[in-house]
């Protein structure tokens, strides 16, 4: 189980993000996350709470969008989704899939803050 | 001073340091010549035995090195220092894998371009490498034939990580009546295409094969 050091990545990624918009304090991190990135999301969801103590994140929420696998199927020259992880082939025409176009994502797409206004 | 709640759009890559590092390193490694290659499997798996045949093989015409990843203890290390090749040990404490800093801390010192051919066995484990790259150019998993046939279907995100599978202890292969046909139908069916290799470290089979796919990767 690698999540808490994934955890502690995501924090870290995230403070930097929320400084540099001069959060006071981060409510929420919206996280896209890969169907072959290798990460669990409900470790990870166990892991976030224990990471963001003490940190800017301390009490904030992580919304998870899962992201499935696309790849790129010579046979059909589109984009397509595969079957299974342990099928993995275009799910249309069933050509054995090589080139994974989507899946491997483990990325903030954004923050919710309270911002510093005013004086 | 007040404070109002916003949404702030950002694209960040969770892993962005290791990438940036592992990016570095494989930079270096390229600038030096130095063909790098990392080795996942479970524990047990015979990877270290492996390893310590490729030393001794691949040593005897090239300059080689290795990095050894465990929990704790040096005796990966010890034991592949027989073979005479350079090897450092990295030991990760509670870490269930090894990441980019780690390999550039065990680097530390050490002249590349000394080097041709220099291996990565990370810690024994299927599921935490598959997250981190360490600027190899090649990852191999090992699979043992004592490990079951389904382990690929088991643990598909790190085998569609790798580039190569390599199948150890094929001298055991009739004992526990391994059945070849489902275990390259299911490293076929999580990534196709992958090259697979059929070794025995203790016989020495199929080593020759692997030593001449190295090879001609040094082009």
């Amino acid at each position: 189980m690698h999540e808490l050091s994934i955890a502690t990545s995501l924090i870290e990624a995230a403070q930097e993000e929320a400084v540099k918009h001069r959060a006071a304090g981060v409510t929420a991190v919206h996280l896209r996350l890969g169907a072959l990135s290798g990460v669990a999301k409900d470790a990870l969801l166990f892991s976030y709470g224990l990471a963001a103590e003490g940190t800017l994140l301390q009490g904030s929420q992580l919304i998870i969008e899962e992201v499935p696998v696309m790849v790129f199927c010579a046979a059909c020259r589109e984009r397509r989704p595969i079957r299974s992880l342990q099928s993995f082939c275009c799910a249309t025409c069933d050509a054995p899939a090589t080139a994974v176009v989507q899946g491997r994502e483990l990325e903030v797409v954004a923050l919710e803050i309270n911002q510093e206004v005013g004086q | 001073m007040s404070t109002e709640p916003r949404l702030v759009e950002v694209r960040r890559n969770v892993l962005k340091q290791n990438d940036i590092i592992a990016g570095e390193l494989r930079q270096r490694f390229r600038a030096a010549g130095v063909y790098t290659v990392s080795l996942v499997s479970s524990p047990g798996s015979g990877k270290t035995a492996f390893l310590e045949k490729t030393l001794s093989l691949v040593g005897a015409r090239y300059r080689v090195a290795a990095l050894v990843g465990d929990l704790a203890t040096e005796n990966d290390a010890v034991r592949l220092r027989r073979s005479q090749a350079e090897v450092r040990q990295i030991t990760t404490g509670t870490v269930c894998h090894l990441d980019a800093t780690m390999v550039r801390g065990a680097l530390d010192g050490w002249d590349l371009e000394e080097l041709d051919f220099l291996f990565i066995e990370n810690v024994g484990n299927l599921v935490c490498p598959s997250s981190y790259d360490l600027g190899e150019e090649l990852r191999l998993v090992l699979l043992s034939v004592t490990e079951g046939e389904d382990k690929p279907l088991k643990y598909a995100t790190i085998f569609n990580s790798a580039d190569v599978a390599v199948i150890t202890k094929i001298d055991l292969a009739a004992a526990v009546e391994f059945d070849w046909k489902a275990a390259l139908a299911n490293i076929h069916s999580v990534r196709p295409n992958m090259q697979v290799l059929r070794v025995s470290a203790k016989t020495g089979e199929g080593l020759d094969q692997w030593q001449r796919l190295l090879e001609a990767r040094l082009g």
